[in-house]
């Protein structure tokens, strides 16, 4: 292979090893504190693309064309605003569920994902169609040698590193990240400890779905163009991703996600060796099967929480 | 002046009366109008078994009567398949409606009663609809054999499962029966021998020389061929139904209730877990590819499309919404789940929506399901002190 192929695919898969890292840290943090799993978390971060496509059409209207001060705005009227559904689903939907069983929760969120879906796709003008995504970072090829990368994906893997980084500082060196940790571990003893459940919770589920919004907008430049269906599949990746990585460990998650999109990427690469019979389109056959296998062998993910059982 | 009813034969009888009329005015509205007039009936319905209290009554009748209800609800069948004779549509949803109920009973062996999470359930069932494509295009197996081959197959590709199944708990092992059904609709998709996107068409059903695919003719009258269907899938969703609660009756079904509520006691008291979760989940994959292999047969066409993601949710939705456990909660959640949207046809595009926020209203309001699986009752018709 040679190495400008071999880079491609590099690139390739690191990118969609951050998208998938960025959704499947959210799983993880509402998992931590609420033990349940938000499934339209994949909607989310297509809401949040949505957003910021509107934001930037609204820039773009009033005249505004700096793109790096268009992506700046766009990044922030996004996560604030998906911050915001975030809360309001944790407050609405999740928190008055706490007690019922946790197949309920699932099947609750999995039907917000749903509705979600068809809200973009009803009310968005022409939604049920891919809508362009606005090309605003410059697209030259940069030259390391025999290995070349285009512009943009570089800033989109450092941005997506920084936001990495950020939220790492966010949880080991906050007051907030303290207090999500604390609820995370034990919620009951988190409140003796003068810890507000209810609040933690709405904020945990603001900054993971803020972070969802980050990664519908590296989706969409990375793409250029986004679908009101793309959050499903996406969800269940980042889904797939946090279990990989054990869901109660934040760096688990990143792993999970970076090894789904290596999985990926070898199947592409590799099927095709295999026999002529066996097409790189099933990458993603590939893929799930691994993980199965993968679960079959560490039944609580790679990172596993340390438990016992409690009778 | 409201006494409260006493559970009898008679109210059962009633209560069933007015449930099949029900359906019979939800399968044959067509315009915007008549489907109006159905919802506000049964709204009045509701708000009139609300207001007098009976349906505490009714249940109590139906947990003393389970044979009379059985009858009731087989003769309500026959006469919706009568009553809609030559209309293609109606029937086609009624089958439709049994079959996914079949599907259903596997579901709640799984969950409802041994506690296992699957979300495979639209791949279990594609697995029978292909098996019977497969093998009425390419060999003479006799078609009756074609629905329990679809089921074998179904359990003997979900017995790949067991190993993650039995090793992973919760939502780990969600996410084992999540990828399970995404990858056998993608391998469909890029599968080219099984007909990829476009998938098989299936040639028509014959038992024992008997065309299941023609209209029938006697004289003037011209009866769907759907009618035949209809009959076939009431056979198959009673034998499934009977077997659903000998299991749930027999010692078996007694572990299983104990693996689910508590796996630790359960293993204290020599419950062999592992054993209870393989019957539990291949008894439940055999039905739904049974059903599955039906349904094919039904259509007489298979595609990807039919087994995605979202049909699995429609599984378990109607099982949740019945009420996890109680057999007899899936029937009137297949009911309401598979014709709602049918009958929405007029509000066309808002009808996925609208079924979106029905499913989160109930669980919110009604996390237990239409019918909440009751106490067991092992000797019923008696008197419960």
């Amino acid at each position: 292979m040679s190495m400008e192929v071999f880079s491609q695919y590099l690139v390739n898969g690191l990118m969609l090893g951050m998208i998938y890292a960025m959704v499947a840290v959210g799983f993880t943090l509402f998992f931590g504190v609420m033990d349940v799993i938000q499934f339209a978390h994949g909607d989310v971060l297509m809401l949040g693309a949505f957003t910021a496509l509107v934001t930037f059409l609204g820039l773009d209207a009033i005249g505004i064309t700096n793109p790096w001060l268009q992506i700046l705005i766009m990044l922030v009227v996004s996560m604030l605003l998906i911050a915001v559904v975030g809360a309001l689903v944790a407050k609405y939907l999740i928190l008055p569920l706490k007690d019922a069983p946790p197949l309920n929760t699932l099947l609750l969120t999995l039907m917000l994902g749903l509705v979600l879906r068809e809200l973009v796709r009803l009310f968005y003008p022409d939604g049920s169609n891919s809508k362009p995504f606005p090309r605003l970072l410059p697209d030259h090829e940069l030259h390391l040698g025999a290995f070349s990368i285009r512009a943009d994906s570089a800033i989109l893997l450092v941005a997506g590193l920084v936001t990495i980084v950020a939220l790492h500082y966010v949880i080991t060196r906050t007051k907030l990240g303290l207090a999500i940790r604390a609820v995370a571990q034990d919620g009951e003893t988190a409140r003796v400890m003068g810890i507000n459940f209810h609040w933690i919770v709405l904020l945990t589920f603001g900054l993971g779905s803020a972070m969802a919004a980050i990664g519908g907008i590296m989706n969409g430049l990375y793409y250029s163009e986004i679908n009101f269906g793309v959050g499903l599949l996406l969800g269940i990746i980042g889904f797939s991703a946090a279990i990989l990585g054990g869901l109660t460990n934040v760096y688990g998650a990143i792993l999970g996600g970076f090894l789904f999109a290596a999985l990926q990427t070898v199947g592409s690469v590799m099927l095709p060796l295999i026999g002529s019979g066996v097409p790189s389109s099933y990458k993603d056959v590939f893929a799930f099967a691994v993980v199965i296998m993968l679960l079959a062998w560490k039944p609580s993910g790679l990172i596993a929480e340390r438990s016992s059982e409690r009778v | 002046m409201l006494h409260t009813l006493k559970p009898s034969r008679s109210l059962l009888w009633a209560a069933m009366v007015v449930a099949f009329a029900i359906a019979w005015g939800v399968l044959h509205a067509e315009s915007e109008f008549e489907v109006g007039i159905t919802l506000v009936a049964i709204v009045v319905v509701v708000l009139a078994a609300r207001w007098l209290r009976v349906a505490p009554a009714v249940g109590a009748s139906m947990n003393d009567h389970p044979r009379s209800l059985g009858w009731a609800c087989i003769l309500g069948v026959l006469l919706l398949t009568a009553a809609f004779y030559d209309d293609h549509f109606a029937l086609l949803l009624l089958c439709t409606v049994l079959l996914y109920s079949v599907a259903g009973f596997g579901l709640n062996i799984q969950f409802g009663y041994c506690g296992i999470l699957n979300f495979a359930g639209a791949a279990f069932f594609g697995i029978g609809s292909y098996t019977a494509a497969v093998l009425t295009t390419h060999t003479g197996t006799p078609h009756l054999l074609v629905l329990v081959v679809g089921g074998l197959v179904s359990a003997l590709l979900g017995s790949m499962l067991i190993l993650p199944v039995l090793r992973t708990r919760g939502h780990y092992a969600a996410l084992v029966t999540i990828a399970f059904g995404i990858l056998f609709k993608t391998f469909l998709e890029v599968n080219d021998t099984l007909g990829g996107p476009q998938g098989m068409r299936i040639p028509n059903m014959n038992i024992l020389g008997w065309q299941l695919n023609e209209d029938i003719v006697i004289g003037d009258l011209d009866i769907s061929f759907y009618a035949n269907y209809a009959v076939l899938s009431l056979v198959l969703c009673v034998i499934a139904f009977i077997l659903v609660r000998r299991l749930e009756r027999s010692w078996i079904g007694v572990s299983m209730d104990m693996v689910r509520t508590d796996e630790i006691a359960a293993s204290v008291f020599g419950v062999p877990i592992a054993r209870m979760k393989i019957i539990a989940f291949t008894a439940g994959n055999f039905l739904v590819g049974v059903a599955g292999a039906v349904y094919g047969l039904l259509t007489s066409y298979v595609a990807p499309n039919n087994f995605t993601f979202s049909d699995s949710l429609i599984l378990v939705s109607m099982v949740i919404l019945g009420g996890i456990g109680n057999p007899w909660g899936i029937l009137p959640a297949a009911a309401i789940i598979l014709i709602l949207p049918e009958k929405l046809q007029f509000i066309q595009e808002y009808r996925f929506l609208l079924y979106g926020i029905l499913i989160i209203a109930i669980l919110l309001f009604r996390p237990d399901g239409l019918l909440p699986r009751s106490i067991r009752n092992f000797f019923p018709g008696q008197s419960r002190t």
